[in-house]
């Protein structure tokens, strides 16, 4: 025994890290830290629009409705980052499950189909809806790889709205179904316009609660198996991680998060039609996911946030901005058409000045940072890379 | 068979006390050691001619491989050999193109895997519903029974869903036994009855700390599922800290003591040999597959590899299958050498026997001038 311990231990100093006891906190505490992290956001956020830069461009309502939205975006990009940023499985058609959710709760609940079920019970029915078509997509793509596996989850993403578009006796084709029916507690009926603030608090909880159920998945044995196969699957499977349930699992809880979302948003918007999940959802959530810093759950909520404001609040307050302002050239243009330009430019920059996302993960900012590492930049590679 | 204590009589305390000046003498120590001989007792892994080609090459041929408990076995043969496919066949990674590998008693691997198969087989009971559902939806006019019809189908289709995420034994059995079909095992089932492998080309999962990569080496010790990782039930966390506690005796065993929490990719290379090493000693396996285990390895540490192999065999029993170029390695701690050259065996025995097999002789350093 004493003869291997007694090599000679280059010993690596180890970074010196900020805030340590808080972290080991927020560590421990995970589900307390998310609830608390939550409430203060959800309750700063009206707040902060109510001072002068933002009460300017509306309403507090106008923009507690488009938190809502935001929000379920937030939800998508949670789930897709179980998929893409935890397991590493490429995964473009991600809208399909939202799709699915929402189609599931409007035929539960619309006048079209003379249903009328309960909102809370069908937020579950929803997610299982999705989890179910998650593995059914799971199951085909188990033993493709990378460009393989995204071409595969393309085509998946087409063919869902797809059918929701022509089997009209079903689905009303390309009018959708409308008149979805609200939440209600008790005897109080959630208001689709106006009051925006119990759609607001429900969206809250829905992502503190998926943030808390990702955070335990992530810290245990199955987030585990997730990273070893997103790290090198053959040697996953030879250390006796069952690859394939493993996929499977992923794509299921992935999926069953865009189902939340999806009967969220059927109930929020009254509405679904096939055209609200084509493929620019698929890349916007990815992108989202990306940009957000792939793998760290919180980073993916914020980074989620943070773009689709970008997307559908700044852009257009930009206009309403240079209108009041009267620049001569710029009040001229119309952002909302360059919304996508803008956005495209955006990406490029990110990607070329900060890969690893807004808020990367530890290991994120490994795999793409390796010169900063101090022992990388003493020794280099320890596969015998040079430091660069 | 003597047990664990028995065994470390004789050569126990030398090796724990030997500097690596003398590393050599272990060596020599260990290859006689008195548990060597691979006649004893039923055998723990046996291959049976394994075959394997690629196309038109061969790469494996022919080859029988026995290995008892508390053995260590060896391959050995120049580069292209076929040492790496049939490691592979053995880790369940390859199918063999024919022959078949029991282990414990059990047939493991027997022939081809047609995994493309695999997901339609889990798939054709739900889909068989929901085609004859279809039809009868179709003929049924009112809205009740297409109703009860599409939930009949649909709750078929979660409960094979659910069934191919939980993977029964009988349904295996069935396709297995009955239906031949899926007769192979994938890696992890090999994991699962108990093999632990490593890599030529180390692969560790780099990002990873040092300690998770071993909880990932235990994944199938730990038994929690999905609802105690949804609750973080008190089972779970009770779990994980003794696993926790388990992997850091692990790193201590191989000789990480301090470096669980650094990430893989920042380990010299003879640390990472090591960490692979207690990573696939993490799930308590009873055969441990090494390829090349001291390959790029300096001369202290290669030495250190070799006793550290020989204290694994001695303390936890475990019987070793080991893929050398190092022939101080191979030649001191082996109980028995299998050569083999393009795909074939042209030697097996004792080292010594080996050793002196002109055969060998000649694959190593070409036929000599008559």
């Amino acid at each position: 025994m004493t003869t291997v311990q007694d090599l000679p231990n280059r010993q690596i100093t180890p970074r010196p890290v900020r805030f340590a006891r808080a972290r080991e906190f927020l560590r421990t505490h995970r589900s307390l830290s998310v609830i608390v992290g939550m409430a203060l956001f959800a309750a700063a956020l009206p707040v902060i629009v109510l001072l002068p830069p933002f009460s300017g461009f509306s309403g507090q309502a106008v923009w507690l409705d488009g938190f809502t939205i935001a929000g379920i975006y937030v939800l998508l990009a949670l789930g897709l980052n179980i998929v893409v940023g935890l397991s590493g499985l490429l995964d473009l058609g991600y809208a399909a499950f939202f799709a699915i959710g929402s189609y599931t709760f409007a035929f539960a609940a619309a006048p079209f189909t003379h249903n009328d079920f309960p909102f809370w019970p069908m937020l579950l029915v929803g997610a299982v809806m999705a989890a179910v078509f998650g593995v059914l997509l799971g199951a085909p793509t188990l033993r493709l790889r990378g460009d393989y596996l995204a071409i595969v989850t393309l085509g998946f993403g087409e063919i869902v709205p797809i059918v929701f578009l022509n089997a009209s006796k079903y689905t009303d084709g390309p009018n959708g179904i409308g008149g979805i029916s609200p939440p209600k507690v008790l005897d109080y009926i959630f208001p689709t316009t106006g009051n925006p603030w119990p759609y607001y608090l429900v969206m809250a909880g829905l992502i503190a609660f998926s943030m808390i159920l990702i955070y335990r998945l992530e810290e245990s044995r199955l987030g585990r198996a997730w990273m070893a196969i997103r790290e090198d699957e053959l040697a996953a499977a030879s250390n006796g991680v069952n690859t394939v349930t493993t996929k499977l699992l992923a794509f299921a809880l992935g999926a069953s998060t865009a189902g939340l979302a999806g009967v969220f948003s059927a109930s929020k918007l009254t509405l679904v039609s096939p055209n609200l999940f084509r493929f620019d959802v698929s890349f916007t959530v990815l992108a989202m996911v990306v940009l957000g810093g792939m793998g760290n759950t919180w980073g993916v909520a914020v980074g989620a946030f943070v773009i689709f404001m970008i997307q559908n609040v700044v852009l257009k307050q930009l206009n309403l901005f240079f209108d009041s302002v009267q620049v001569p050239i710029l009040s001229d243009i119309n952002f909302i058409q360059y919304q996508f330009l803008l956005y495209g430019i955006a990406l490029v920059a990110m990607m070329l000045l900060r890969p690893e996302g807004l808020f990367p993960s530890r290991r994120r900012r490994r795999e793409l940072h390796t010169e900063e590492d101090p022992s990388f930049a003493e020794s280099g590679d320890p596969l015998g890379a040079a430091p660069e | 068979m003597s047990g664990p204590a028995g065994t470390s009589d004789g050569a126990g305390p030398e090796i724990v006390e030997a500097e690596i000046v003398v590393a050599e003498a272990v060596v020599v120590r260990e290859a006689t050691a008195p548990e060597a001989g691979p006649a004893q007792g039923e055998a723990l892994l046996r291959a049976r001619s394994v075959t394997k080609r690629f196309g038109g090459l061969v790469a494996v041929r022919d080859v029988n491989l026995d290995i008892p408990p508390r053995a260590i076995v060896s391959i050995i043969g120049p580069n292209g050999a076929g040492k790496t496919t049939f490691f592979n066949v053995v880790a369940g990674i390859l199918d063999p193109t024919s022959g078949s590998v029991e282990f414990a008693g059990r047939t493991m691997v027997a022939r081809p895997r047609r995994t493309w198969l695999e997901p339609i087989l889990w798939m054709l009971p739900a889909v068989l519903v929901l085609v004859v559902a279809f039809l009868l939806g179709v003929q049924s006019r009112t809205e009740a029974e297409v109703l009860v019809t599409a939930a009949v189908a649909l709750g078929t289709l979660v409960f094979t869903l659910l069934l191919a995420i939980v993977r029964p034994s009988w349904y295996q059995t069935l396709l297995a036994r009955y239906l031949g079909v899926l007769r192979s095992a994938r890696p992890n089932d090999m994991v699962a009855a108990g093999i632990g492998r490593t890599f030529q080309n180390i692969r560790l999962f780099q990002n990873m700390t040092a300690l998770e990569n071993v909880l990932v080496g235990m994944h199938l010790k730990l038994r929690s599922n999905l609802i105690d990782h949804l609750l973080s039930t008190r089972r779970q966390r009770q779990e994980e800290d003794v696993a926790a506690r388990r992997a850091s005796e692990l790193l201590r065993l191989v000789g990480l003591r301090g470096r669980e929490n650094e990430v893989a990719r920042n380990l010299p290379y003879g640390d990472q040999r090591r960490l692979e090493l207690a990573r696939a000693l993490g799930n308590d396996p009873a055969l441990l597959l090494l390829d090349e285990p001291t390959a790029g390895m300096n001369p202290a540490e290669t030495a250190q590899m070799t006793q550290l192999i020989g204290r694994l065999r001695r303390d936890l029993g475990v019987s070793v299958l080991l893929i050398e170029h190092d022939m101080r390695v191979v030649m001191g701690i082996s109980d028995h050498i299998l050569v083999m050259d393009h795909g074939e065996r042209i030697s097996e025995g004792t080292p010594d026997h080996v050793r002196r097999d002109p055969k060998v002789i000649e694959a190593y350093l070409g036929a000599a001038p008559t």
